[in-house]
């Protein structure tokens, strides 16, 4: 049977956007699934995001939404589930957005664990400014602002994610789109801060500067690229050399932020009853 | 009894022309006509879901 998409699209917003070919669209088909999977009410839901091609996805959505500064959309994000507790709040960006200019507010919030599900869409570029490098473009890459080759090493997002703490860390790509809204649906039930970063592709401002020469080519290199955690397991590391490793890599459960500061708050109130 | 096959619909209004359902289906159902994507062997289609799971522009529909 048909998913029935356009039921939790806001009317009139398709067609989106996005180029031809860009994964973001694959992604928001799966986070739709994953709400649908997970029942979630459109008013108890709010879904935040910065700025960037992956940061319109919640202005296509029919949930509480947020369009925020630059990078910020975390601290928003922060701000609504402290107000709010009872809402489920789903941040949603891409890589510029959640490691460059927001890294600061990506790692604090991995470090306080406070219940949301942040969704990184990592198309490896700056797209909506034209191809500007990333701190996720690979070494050697070609991108506007480096047309010899990238020198910087990139970011490695779930690493970074588990090394400030977050308690959940999941990695799927949008070639595996089945894969999505699963993982997505996890993270989501998650108590405390899940990181899901889905490797997307670029084919208008990533691809054509680096023999990309399709859509469907960038989504082969996705399958090409990566290997699940379970089939990792029997690799030898010359196997997994240049191979990014997808899948649920970490999880733990840790006190969770808003319930640790509610009782901060009791015995406050407590002490000056 | 006559086989029933799947129903695919592709809305030409928000399909913008990536091949990637055309390059993703086992069958070869779907083929690009001018700038959009149709279906044009629909007795080969196993109703496998893949042209709707990867279409970026939710422009492929497909009811088994």
């Amino acid at each position: 049977m048909a998913f029935d998409y356009e039921k939790y699209i806001r009317p009139g917003k398709l067609p989106h956007i996005w180029c031809p070919g860009c994964g973001h669209g694959i992604v928001m088909k799966g986070l739709i699934r994953a709400i649908d999977t997970l029942g979630l009410e459109k008013n108890s839901t709010a879904i935040v995001s910065g700025i960037g091609c992956a940061s319109r996805l919640p202005g296509y959505l029919d949930f509480c939404t947020l369009h925020t500064t630059h990078g910020r959309g975390m601290a928003f994000a922060t701000g609504i589930k402290f107000a709010r507790p009872e809402l489920q709040v789903i941040c949603v960006g891409g890589d510029g957005d959640g490691v460059a200019i927001g890294g600061n507010h990506f790692i604090h919030a991995c470090r306080r664990n406070i219940d949301m599900t942040y969704l990184i869409m990592n198309n490896n570029i700056y797209g909506m400014t034209g191809g500007q490098f990333s701190p996720t473009t690979p070494m050697g890459a070609r991108a506007s602002t480096t047309p010899y080759g990238n020198p910087d090493p990139p970011f490695d997002i779930a690493k970074l994610a588990i090394g400030a703490g977050a308690t959940f860390v999941a990695r799927g790509t949008a070639y595996h789109a089945s894969q999505i809204d699963k993982l997505l649906v996890e993270a989501i039930r998650h108590k405390g801060f899940s990181v899901v970063e889905i490797l997307d592709s670029c084919p208008t401002t990533y691809g054509r500067r680096n023999k990309f020469r399709s859509a469907v080519e960038m989504m082969n290199n996705l399958k090409e690229s990566t290997v699940s955690i379970k089939a990792a397991e029997n690799m030898s590391p010359e196997q997994l050399q240049g191979k990014v490793i997808t899948g649920l890599l970490y999880k733990e459960n840790k006190p969770e932020y808003i319930a640790e500061y509610q009782k901060i708050i009791d015995d406050a109130q407590e002490i000056y009853r | 009894m006559e086989k029933q096959f799947p129903k695919i619909e592709i809305n030409e209004r928000y399909c913008k022309g990536c091949h990637i359902c055309v390059e993703f289906c086992p069958t070869r159902v779907l083929a690009m006509k001018g700038f959009t994507a149709s279906v044009i062997n629909l007795e080969a289609c196993i109703g496998c879901m893949q042209c709707e799971l990867r279409c970026p522009d939710f422009a492929v529909k497909v009811t088994t």
